[in-house]
């Protein structure tokens, strides 16, 4: 590959459209696509093939559990195949039985909680359907618990971004606490107690938010109370 | 905003500038083509293989025509793989999922130019879709190629102010080698393993299908046919890490899952929340200080990171207040105040786990860079939620903009502001003593109005015809907010959506694609023009009369020229689209 000669010639004071660019063929049409071509054939057996087996065989060593998606067993416990499983710490359930706790809304398709397909409601704030949903959900829940005069948290009756939010608010789960506590025949406070156990801090005590793991909590209810 | 906003928006960005001068000390060892610490003895035999391989000299020059040659030739090819894989990947391996051919045809154009251009508009739903191959060997390996072909005209247009008298620019074959090697692949190695550790799988093995705890029938079918019991769960899964960290710090965007960050898989934690928003920070902002370094003043690197985040603030901090406030609509129905029990505040597609605070910093990083992930989903956002992250695209992603492209655009703002300030005091502009003549002027103009003009254009083709209109998912205003955010967000090659849209369409991905193809190389060739033209000049010694363009007088010249002539440009449609929608939110309206 030759080189350029250094152009120190050059005043700098002319206007640039004017200044000759052809003063070196350093490469020639045949050798720029030569080098484009291997180039682009390396860079993508790096980034595209070597990058993502090196990250898949340190993760498999070292995160097992969490590389195969982060599975849980009936008691709780990690599994890594999906025969073992009744689902991902990480992937919420639809519960829609009175006596277990409710997750978020998923607005995926075809059906809630689609984890092959994840996605939003994209309803706009205005959007009439939006406040129907709401409406329609808060109906739900006061149908299944017609006692119950508390404030409906909002996440409850929203939808999540994933369709997937394995979590909710802590109020939520509290706010559930009394049907489920009349269903199962609970005292209410024990089952407060439970709730707290299964309460997801901020990671490093900062980052984001409190939330519940509804389908950790279902599946410790199932253990300890069963239905 | 409450007491955790602060905090979280504290935490995020002195993270972020801590980081700004050892990440960009580093990267000046890279672009000055100095034996990188550490890292040069590991992988300095394979930097000079490849080298041998493709017969190209670690010394070797160009002009800015021949770099920007081979920049396009580089990319045209990037631009034939990503499309060709995606229509053959039902013949290709490690498509566990069987997933047939990307089709129609125009939505493998559209991705192909997307993810070429580092705008990851997707019109499709990933796990439903691509192949494992695809989004390894397309779709991954474009995450590192395009952020490395921003930073390598980034690098041309700095040694285009740093040298002298010269038409040498560096070689791009050397700049994205070393772009490649020492800088994107480690740190995305590093985030991935992190990431993996917090539940971002990683993982060749085929859907995970598991048994439901509690079988269902299918609620509200529409169908009179009595639904079948649901009784299991298919689970995607995939090499989602190591996409998911380039992801990130190339500014890319583009999910592994359609619902991008805010799926569980890609973005678990509040722990990975965090470090995905520092690492889209993270290259962008350190490359002010490399900058500096390389000028020959640091302080000049300082002073544009200043206004690229000045006006990220003014936008991001609005747009957590909005969100926080809660939708008016709703007050009457359910609690939206925040409490030590719930985050409150508008939850309509955003997750538990990060509530309408992390989702709104998020939508702010990942908007004012040109990444265009979300872990929320920004169409359900209240109106002037929004707006914030719509007015930062338009803001020509400048603040601080994609990995490369952000500081190259915001140095065509600061010739021009330079321009216009010795306009008004009377002496010829310069900056860091090159002259700024009317070849520089008529390139710079170009590249900031491109993006303008393409996303104004391209609304209002979508406004008047009827495969615009088709798309349209929400009724009145917002309706509108979703064309204009669809255009803006390609028109600047940030990718993100309101995704409502129905995008997947011959329509919506010949008009994106172009628009994003556009608003790349448009942007990009003007951009070497000026490298090459600035290199020619002679380095003239500040004088007194000299405009110091490391005051802060001068960042607040710049902040209010980019204001003047970007951001107002787009007032107008964004009346009609999100401010009316406001006031109607307001006055109760549905």
């Amino acid at each position: 590959m030759t080189q350029c000669p250094p152009q120190a010639n050059l005043t700098g004071t002319e206007p640039a459209a004017a200044t000759p660019v052809t003063a070196c063929h350093p490469e020639g049409w045949l050798s720029m696509l030569r080098s484009a071509v291997v180039l682009f054939a390396i860079m993508t057996v790096l980034g595209g093939i070597i990058y993502p087996l090196v990250v898949t065989g340190i993760a498999t060593l070292f995160f097992p559990w969490q590389a195969h998606g982060s599975l849980i067993n009936r008691s709780g416990q990690h599994v890594l195949s999906g025969h073992q499983a009744v689902g991902s710490a990480l992937i919420g359930q639809y519960f829609n039985k009175p006596w277990y706790f409710w997750p978020r809304p998923s607005a995926t398709s075809p059906m809630p909680y689609n984890a092959a397909a994840s996605g939003g409601s994209n309803t706009g704030p205005t959007n009439p359907a939006l406040i129907a949903n709401v409406k329609a959900r808060i109906a739900a829940l006061q149908a299944a618990d017609p006692g119950s005069k508390q404030p409906v948290p909002v996440d409850l009756v929203t939808s999540s971004g994933s369709g997937l939010d394995p979590e909710e608010s802590i109020a939520a789960a509290y706010y559930q606490i009394p049907r489920i506590a009349r269903l199962r025949h609970i005292a209410p406070a024990k089952l407060k107690a439970m709730v707290n156990n299964h309460i997801v801090g901020r990671s490093l005590g900062v980052l984001g938010e409190r939330t519940v793991n509804v389908l950790e909590l279902n599946l410790a209810l199932n253990r300890k109370y069963p239905y | 905003m409450t007491p955790n906003a602060w905090l979280q928006i504290t935490l995020l960005m002195g993270t972020v500038l801590l980081l700004v001068r050892p990440v960009g000390a580093y990267m000046v060892h890279v672009y000055e083509n100095q034996p990188v610490p550490r890292l040069g003895k590991i992988l300095g035999p394979v930097e000079r293989g490849i080298y041998r391989v493709c017969g190209i000299s670690a010394h070797h020059q160009q002009n800015w025509k021949r770099y920007t040659l081979a920049l396009l030739l580089f990319n045209l090819l990037g631009f034939m793989a990503v499309y060709l894989i995606q229509r053959w990947q039902g013949w290709l391996p490690l498509n566990p999922a069987e997933m047939p051919a990307v089709a129609p045809s125009s939505l493998a154009f559209n991705t192909a130019a997307s993810f070429v251009t580092n705008t990851n508009w997707q019109n499709y739903a990933g796990e439903s879709t691509m192949s494992y191959f695809t989004q390894m060997a397309a779709l991954t390996v474009q995450n590192f190629l395009s952020a490395a072909t921003g930073l390598t005209v980034l690098v041309a247009l700095v040694r285009g102010l740093a040298r002298k008298t010269t038409t040498e620019l560096g070689s791009f074959w050397v700049d994205l080698t070393r772009s490649m090697l020492y800088i994107l692949l480690p740190l995305s190695l590093v985030l991935a393993v992190v990431l993996v550790s917090q539940g971002v799988p990683q993982t060749l093995d085929k859907y995970i299908t598991v048994h439901l705890v509690q079988p269902f029938h299918q609620a509200n079918s529409t169908t009179t046919a009595p639904s079948a019991a649901i009784t299991t769960q298919t689970i995607a899964v995939g090499p989602v890490a190591s996409q998911e960290a380039i992801k990130e710090l190339g500014t890319n965007g583009g999910g592994f899952f359609n619902a991008n960050s805010a799926h569980p898989f890609e973005n678990p934690t509040g722990l990975t929340n965090f470090l995905e928003e520092v690492a889209i920070l993270l290259l962008p902002l350190a490359f002010c200080y490399t900058f500096g370094r390389m000028v020959g003043d640091t302080r000049q690197g300082w002073a544009v990171l200043t206004a690229m985040l000045v006006l990220l603030l003014a936008l991001m901090i609005p747009c957590v207040m909005a969100e926080q406030a809660g939708n008016p609509l709703l007050a009457g129905y359910c609690n939206q105040r925040p409490t030590q029990l719930q985050t409150g505040g508008n939850m309509v597609g955003k997750e538990a786990r990060f509530g309408p605070v992390n989702s709104a910093i998020f939508a702010g990083v990942a908007t004012g860079t040109s990444t265009g992930a979300v872990n929320s989903m920004l169409d359900s956002f209240t109106p002037l939620g929004g707006l914030c992250p719509l007015w930062l695209i338009q803001l020509s992603e400048v603040a601080p903009g994609g990995v490369g492209s952000g500081l190259y655009g915001m140095l065509m703002f600061v010739l021009i502001t330079v321009f216009i300030a010795g306009l008004m005091i009377g002496r010829t502009p310069e900056y860091l003593g090159k002259k700024i003549e009317a070849f520089e002027m008529k390139m710079a103009s170009i590249a900031i109005l491109v993006p303008p003009s393409l996303v104004l254009v391209g609304t209002a083709i979508a406004c008047v015809t009827a495969a615009g209109l088709a798309g349209i998912a929400n009724p009145g205003a917002h309706g509108f907010s979703e064309m204009l955010y669809a255009m803006t967000s390609q028109g600047n090659n940030n990718g993100s959506a309101f995704a409502g849209l129905n995008g997947n369409t011959t329509f919506y991905n010949v008009l994106g694609a172009l628009l994003m193809l556009a608003a790349r190389f448009w942007t990009i060739i003007p951009t070497m023009a000026i490298a090459g033209s600035l290199a020619r000049k002679k380095i003239i010694p500040a004088g007194s009369g000299t405009l110091a363009t490391n005051s802060p007088l001068f960042v607040f010249i710049l902040i209010a020229i980019i204001v003047i002539v970007i951001a107002l440009t787009f007032f107008p449609a964004l009346t009609l689209g999100p401010i009316v929608e406001q006031l109607q939110m307001m006055a109760g309206h549905r």
